[in-house]
């Protein structure tokens, strides 16, 4: 799979959250927080990584969702996995 | 001095059934002796013993936001479009959001009343709850592995989930409840929340009942029990209670709901008053788990005990909604029990069954009949029993049927009677309001 650039993971993302918990894909920014910022829960931040692993092809352990607190520690880990992948 | 006691009132009424998406559209299909009963399209549908029901009349996604409704099943959504006319015929200020977050709340109070959530309660019932999710996500499991269960498979399947739900749009903070009791369950519900109200545990209570469970493994497993009509060929004519030719019920699926309110608080807001929810009649037929008592006396103990917690007398009665699902014993032996209950006052009622028209809500039930046989009594006017061709001969009580009928001004009551599996008989007074 070709590495995803940072838009891209972004727009993806933005799609995925509209979807799941209806929050426009505008306000979906690389520094905003998921709990604090989009008021997104805990069980719906699960839903979107397993949207996110089927979209970005990459595993998102259940330990390691806990530390992605913003937007842009996903598109970061995405990175990281597909560079390595 | 002892205080008097508490009157409990109904200030809004909320429906999405077979025949509308609201209380003014069901009531107008209903008057006009309507059917919500169409054939259903799924494939391989015609291997089934019946293959219709009354489906709702209107798709939950055209007021319900897509991402809000990914995590609510069908029953849980439309309660919550039955709690949201509800709540706006009484007359509140739309709810303000909490955010998870801990944020202040973004959203801004429109005009009405602003209730306490401390004095707000919850009583929405469901007899099955999220069938529809409970059979799809067993299906993503087998199909796709663990991993792709939606993480909201339990809160959508669990049927306290629609109150759960109500409960937290509206900010009832005094309490939730959901009262499993097949088809007596919203029955049940609108008794609680008499009770809460007057026990001084909340000022307000919203409560009603949902179902949503037209699906195949429903179709099969009643079809099973042969306790639903098979009449395939004229799915509009299949629920006819009282007809010679019944030959069992007709699934539906609808929630209502209702505001009821102590008087107290109602007048001092000013709000409208449709009826007084007088009272509540419970019993127990302790006799088989599907079959009612042949004997009736369990049905006519809960009319009789709804009087008595009301405060009313046989002769208060003008009509009778009755439970009438269009099964061939059934039907009969509930009019035997409204003679037992009532004695000579129950020559000079009318009764009605609006299951030939909206169907079977189950769980659901309850709920609507008491919003329709609150408007009968706020209207003076009756539904008729559709599809009443031909009366059996054992039908000795005034049904009406064909056109409405008018029922007598002035102080009057009526009983809405609810019976289900498990043998619970409910039956709810209302009283008109004056």
């Amino acid at each position: 799979m070709a590495i995803a650039t940072e838009q891209d993971i972004l727009d993806g993302l933005a799609e995925i959250i509209d979807e799941i918990v209806g929050i426009d894909k505008s306000e979906v920014t690389p520094e905003k927080n998921f709990i604090e910022d989009l008021d997104i829960d805990s069980l719906s931040m699960v839903e979107i990584a397993v949207a996110a692993q089927d979209q970005f092809g990459v595993e998102i352990p259940d330990d390691e969702l806990r530390n992605l607190k913003t937007v842009k520690d996903v598109i970061n880990f995405v990175q990281n996995l597909q560079q390595q992948g | 001095m002892s205080k008097s006691p508490t009157t409990v009132v109904v200030t809004g009424l909320g429906a999405t059934t077979p025949l509308g998406g609201d209380v003014p559209s069901t009531w107008s299909a209903l008057l006009a002796g309507e059917s919500g009963v169409r054939n259903l399209d799924w494939e391989g549908v015609e291997e089934l013993p019946v293959r219709f029901a009354a489906q709702l009349a209107v798709d939950p996604a055209e007021s319900i936001p897509r991402a809000q409704l990914r995590r609510l099943d069908r029953s849980q959504a439309i309660a919550l479009i039955a709690a949201r006319e509800a709540w706006q015929h009484a007359g509140f200020a739309p709810p303000v959001k909490r955010a998870k977050s801990g944020k202040a709340a973004e959203a801004e109070p429109g005009d009405g009343f602003v209730v306490d959530g401390d004095r707000l309660g919850v009583v929405v019932s469901s007899g099955i709850g999220g069938l529809h999710t409970a059979l799809n996500s067993y299906d993503v499991y087998k199909e796709k592995g663990w991993t792709r269960v939606s993480p909201f498979t339990v809160p959508m399947l669990m049927p306290n989930g629609a109150s759960g739900h109500v409960g937290i749009e509206f900010g009832a903070t005094a309490g939730s409840h959901a009262l499993v009791s097949a088809c007596a369950s919203s029955g049940e519900a609108v008794g609680y929340a008499i009770d809460m109200i007057r026990a001084g545990r909340a000022d307000v209570v919203i409560c009603g009942g949902t179902e949503s469970c037209i699906h195949p493994l429903q179709m099969a497993s009643f079809g099973s029990m042969r306790a639903m009509s098979t009449r395939n060929d004229e799915p509009q004519r299949a629920s006819r209670p009282y007809d010679k030719n019944r030959d069992g019920f007709v699934l539906g699926e609808g929630a209502a709901v209702m505001i009821l309110e102590s008087e107290e608080h109602a007048r001092a807001r000013g709000a409208t008053v449709h009826a007084v929810a007088a009272g509540c009649g419970y019993s127990n037929d302790a006799y088989d788990i599907v079959l009612p008592d042949p004997s009736g006396s369990g049905q006519a103990k809960a009319m009789l005990r709804a009087l008595d917690d009301a405060g009313l007398r046989p002769e208060d009665i003008v009509h009778v909604n009755a439970h009438a699902t269009s099964t061939p014993a059934g039907d009969v032996a509930e009019l035997a029990s409204i003679r037992a209950a009532l004695g000579p006052v129950a020559e000079k009622l009318t009764v009605t069954a609006t299951k030939s028209m909206t169907g079977h809500l189950l769980g659901g039930a309850g709920a609507l009949e008491s919003v329709i046989t609150i408007l009968s009594l706020r209207e003076g006017i009756v539904p008729p029993t559709a599809n009443l061709e031909d009366m059996d001969d054992e039908v000795d009580l005034d049904i009406v049927c064909g056109e409405p009928r008018t029922i007598p001004a002035g102080p009057a009551a009526a009983l809405n009677n609810s019976f289900g599996f498990g043998g619970h008989n409910v039956s709810v007074a209302f009283r008109r309001a004056v």
